[in-house]
């Protein structure tokens, strides 16, 4: 008789942690140990901090990374805890609609070191103190994750299918159950994908959100990109590689531990089984199931949502397509008068604030480097575009390929470019390169990927039948591309183009200046001009500079990018 | 009140669950006329009976029903529900819906749960209520799987038992067997009949919407057949054949070809003083029911061939072809118009230029088509028109889109300019060039 049976079988029905539940403890109290050592700095003051300079040691990093790792995911939860308040609200309320949609665009398209001029209001709330440095931290990363988050969360809403609304409400779900027996889940799948990008975005930002610099202000909080800053500060080498195998783990962690259980469960939220790339299979997510310490855990949360849905047991749903009564119209009229009212007064403040110090003249010299760095997007997403699409064709008709492929795009995508500073400065030095051409290719290394993600999953989803009726009917080299694989991989590319072309504006901040040590390169466009004008604390020219550049990005989309979608999407969309 | 309140033939003796009276339901255009797709109608729902409302896609009674749900608010009328008007959802009213509305993400027995839970009832009660109803409706077993892992005949018992869960008085059915194939879905049907007959249904009527006539005849006490654009209630037919019915006997057929007739009869009354466009082929403005050329010419063959030879009986037709009442109607409607064929009491008899049509070669076939569709289509003269007169000889669609809207809402506009440009291409009467969204004279050479 094998004894390797006999335990479970005796066990089963006792409450006696198996080696699953020994890897969740083991990894639930790793993490609580963690973030309470993280924590114990918050309450420091800001001198002590400066009393304990960054050490470049490679076994500080250990401590570094996990302070990085927990601010990205309080930014995180911050996030989600935005999408989901705001998000709804613009769903729900026509009125809220029309002011937080639009607002959010233009929150999208703002360059996040623009933000950086809320970090003297966080450091005010607790004067010397940690604390409001680490707020003012963790805000900017939020700010690199939010609002692509609530777009989709928000797009979710709107699209929930016609019947599963009506049996909700048939079944008069109260709000608050409707919301997570219906609404999360089904936003989910997308949700999780918009989170996987944005923390990606955090990374590629978390080195200015470290190292806070706003010319008389100086906070150098502990964590992985303050020692990146020191690292290029002091032109070393090693302690870069030390602090890209740092990052590298951090994001392998986040992989592992959060994103691919997200996935796995959230497979089971999908309507239908669609064509996706994104791995399912997750050991985490097994523990998570078969971990009976967790089962409890979970159990709870669910008995915590369920007291929710019986305090709000009886409610009377209304149907929806109420006729509006006069009250209701003068109210939407006040409403209206309210935000243009607001609205004319904001710019009235927002033109006296700007114009007491900048002429007009500097104003159009700022659009004229916007258009410089417009000019520099648009080359690099051709190139881009040019590399990327029939690589990502060939790897995405390649499952196996993909599979590699995948994975390593996903780390390149959240590497900081201030890491390549080092390469791309002593190679400009040396070649005395021109830097307003060799700093460019810094804009898109982070978000050309983006470009080379949607082909594969464009390739990917090209029905089988259809690649067969090309084989079968002898058609090869460039009628293949012109006739079957561009037209299929279309819609994907421009979903991935407009992404990289939002995140190349944003990265113009970062690429368009580059230093190592005492060189300090600086091609002339908007990017340069905002790291400048922040960089001084001028938070003038900074509103002037975010303002223009998000101007481009919402023009640009309206004009170019949104029409092309439109047409991608009607004409080449299979189905 | 008697004991047996479920038993059909104490039905009209006992108090109405439901009452409708005159209800209607309009739409806002956007240039503020009324689009009218419920006119007028009255039910009266009683304890016990099973009550179907037949008609085709576009006679409002999806809409009637969602309004019964409290889902959508009557523009006009009343609906009462124990003598209360319905003001939202109500508790003892609940549905099933045609594409099952099952949360993909919860499991069957979740699934179930849902209602009770949505109600506060304890988690014990909710839970034994809920397995018995699984188990009632014949999913025992399937508890913990999850609804994509289910057939679609099993996901419509989940919806089934998510409906019947919450005890409800009156169970709205809305084409619960139509996403079904035919067997699945006459197994369901017996089912549930054979649940209703024992009365061990925890529900006391059942309103039923359908196109399906046999599935009407077989499962209602009482039928209301709808007219379309807009919806009014034409006849009401009351079937009282006992149970089991079966779909041979000669009392069956006689009613399946009873509502064949009452289905296809002309709108009677108010012939006067109403618009034209209400009658088929009469002005601009009657909406079109994307018909393929190849259905058109098929049905033509079906029925130009022996043993019909011209002339069908469409119950006969309908099940040699296993079309229902949805496919058929549109394409014998559409032949109609063109001229190619007639429909009166029940049957469809081929014209004279139907019958050369089917003789005919590809190209003389198009030429006949062409004609009729310019002749007797008046929105088909019109595009062509406009094209003859512009120098350029092409108009966007937008332009016949809007003027469309004076007549239909949009969805109907869009579809009516579907059919045409189909017809119209078929016929080679114009060309329509997607990308552009415009109607042409020219042909791709």
């Amino acid at each position: 008789m094998r004894l390797d049976r006999l335990p479970t079988l005796v066990l089963r029905n006792r409450f006696v942690p198996g080696g699953w539940d020994v890897l969740a403890f083991v990894l639930v109290f790793a993490f609580l140990i963690y973030v309470a050592g993280a924590a114990h700095g918050l309450t420091g003051s800001l001198s002590m901090l400066e009393a304990t300079p960054i050490s470049l040691a490679p076994s500080a990093l250990v401590g570094y990374a996990a302070r990085t790792a927990l601010r990205m995911l309080i930014a995180m939860l911050a996030s989600l805890l935005f999408t989901f308040t705001y998000a709804t609200l613009a769903a729900k309320s026509r009125r809220a609609e029309i002011v937080l949609v639009p607002l959010l665009d233009i929150l999208q398209s703002l360059p996040i070191l623009g933000f950086s001029i809320t970090i003297v209001f966080f450091l005010s709330l607790t004067p010397g103190r940690v604390a409001g440095a680490e707020m003012a931290c963790v805000f900017l990363i939020f700010t690199s994750q939010a609002w692509n988050m609530a777009f989709s969360f928000y797009h979710s809403l709107r699209s929930i299918p016609h019947e599963l609304d009506e049996a909700a409400r048939s079944f008069r779900l109260s709000p608050w159950m409707r919301f997570w027996r219906l609404e999360v889940p089904f936003a989910m799948p997308p949700l999780i994908w918009n989170m996987m990008m944005s923390m990606s975005g955090g990374w590629f930002f978390v080195v200015a959100a470290e190292a806070i610099d706003l010319g008389n202000t100086k906070v150098t909080l502990p964590g992985v990109g303050s020692y990146v800053a020191l690292a290029i500060e002091q032109r070393n080498l090693g302690a870069i590689g030390w602090a890209i195998a740092a990052m590298f783990v951090v994001i392998l962690i986040f992989d592992q531990l959060l994103f691919r259980p997200l996935i796995g469960g959230a497979d089971w939220f999908r309507l239908e089984q669609e064509a996706g790339l994104m791995p399912s299979n997750s050991w985490a997510l097994t523990m998570m199931r078969r971990s009976r310490f967790l089962g409890v855990v979970s159990r709870l949360f669910v008995s915590i949502l369920n007291i929710g849905f019986k305090a709000r047991g009886q409610v009377v749903v209304r149907p929806r397509d109420l006729p509006r009564n006069p009250g209701q119209r003068l109210g939407d009229f006040l409403w209206y008068a309210l935000i243009a009212l607001i609205g004319v007064i904001a710019l009235v403040k927002a033109v006296q604030f700007v114009f007491t110090e900048i002429t007009l003249a500097e104003v159009g010299h700022v659009v004229g480097l916007g258009f410089l760095t417009f000019l520099r997007v648009g080359i690099l997403i051709a190139i881009a575009s040019a590399i990327w699409v029939p690589i990502g064709v060939y790897v995405g008709l390649r499952p196996r390929v993909a599979n590699i492929v995948q994975p390593i795009a996903q780390f390149l995508a959240a590497f900081p470019v201030n890491l390549i500073y080092p390469i791309v400065v002593s190679g400009i030095v040396l070649g005395k390169l021109n830097p307003d051409i060799w700093l460019s290719p810094l804009m898109i290394l982070g978000t050309q990927w983006y470009i080379l993600f949607n082909v594969i999953v464009g390739a990917s989803a090209i029905p089988p039948d259809m690649r067969y009726a090309g084989q079968n009917f002898h058609v090869r080299g460039w009628l293949w591309w012109k006739r079957i694989a561009l037209p299929a991989v279309f819609p994907f590319y421009v979903t991935g183009a407009i992404t990289a072309s939002g995140g190349s504006w944003n990265a113009s901040v970062v690429s368009e200046v580059a230093e190592w040590g005492q060189e300090r390169l600086q091609a002339s466009g908007l990017g340069a001009y905002i790291s400048h004008a922040t960089g001084t604390g001028d938070f003038r020219r900074t509103v002037v500079g975010i303002v223009v550049m998000a101007l481009f990005v919402v023009v640009l989309n309206r004009v170019f990018w949104k029409p092309l979608y439109a047409r991608a999407e009607r004409k080449f969309r299979m189905s | 009140m008697n004991v047996n309140s479920t038993n059909l033939g104490h039905a009209m003796n006992l108090a109405p669950l439901l009452d409708v009276q005159s209800v209607c339901k309009s739409f806002r255009k956007p240039d503020g006329d009324e689009l009218v797709v419920l006119e007028n109608v009255n039910l009266t729902l009683r304890p016990g009976e099973i009550v179907g409302l037949l008609g085709r896609s576009g006679s409002g009674k999806s809409t009637l029903l969602r309004a019964i749900a409290g889902l959508e608010l009557p523009s006009g009328g009343k609906v009462n529900y124990l003598g209360k008007p319905v003001e939202g959802p109500a508790a003892g009213i609940a549905m099933v819906f045609q594409s099952f509305a099952l949360f993909p993400w919860l499991t069957v027995l979740e699934n179930v749960k849902l209602g009770l839970e949505a109600l506060g009832h304890p988690e014990v009660d909710t839970r034994s209520r809920s397995l018995k109803a699984i188990d009632l409706i014949g999913l025992d077993g399937f508890e913990s799987a999850y609804p994509r892992e289910l057939s679609g005949g099993m996901r419509q018992r989940v919806g089934f038992a998510r409906a019947l869960v919450v005890h409800p008085n009156i169970l709205l059915m809305d084409e619960p067997f139509s996403a079904l194939d035919i067997l699945t879905a006459e197994t369901l049907r017996n089912d549930f009949l054979d649940l209703w007959g024992e009365g061990q249904l925890p529900i006391k009527s059942v309103l039923l919407v359908t196109h399906n006539i046999e599935e009407a005849v077989q499962m209602c006490d009482r039928l209301l057949i709808f007219s379309t654009h807009p919806g009014r209630v034409v006849s009401e037919i009351a079937i009282d054949l006992p149970h089991p019915r079966h779909a041979l006997d000669p009392r069956f057929r006689a009613l399946v070809e009873r509502v064949y007739v009452e289905m296809t009869s002309k709108p009677r009354g108010d012939r006067t003083g109403h618009k034209a466009e209400r009658f088929p082929g009469t002005g601009i403005g009657t909406t079109l029911t994307h018909v393929s050329s190849n259905l058109l010419s098929g049905l033509l063959e079906a029925v130009s061939e022996p043993p019909y030879n011209g002339h069908a009986d469409l119950p006969a037709i309908a099940e040699a072809l296993s079309m229902d009442v949805d496919e058929l109607f549109p394409v014998a409607e559409a032949l109609q118009l063109l001229r190619l064929a007639e429909i009166e009491g029940g049957d469809i008899k081929l014209t004279r230029e139907g019958s050369e049509f089917v003789k005919a070669e590809t190209d003389e076939r198009k030429r006949l088509f062409a004609r009729h569709l310019l002749t007797y289509v008046p929105l088909a003269a019109h595009v062509r028109r406009v094209l003859d007169e512009r120098a350029s000889h092409s108009a966007p669609k937008s332009r016949f889109f809007d003027e469309l809207e004076d007549y239909m809402n949009e969805e109907a506009a869009e579809q009516t300019l579907r059919t045409i440009i189909s017809w119209g291409r078929y016929a080679e009467a114009f060309a329509y060039d997607d990308a552009r969204q415009a109607f042409s004279l020219e042909n791709p050479a």
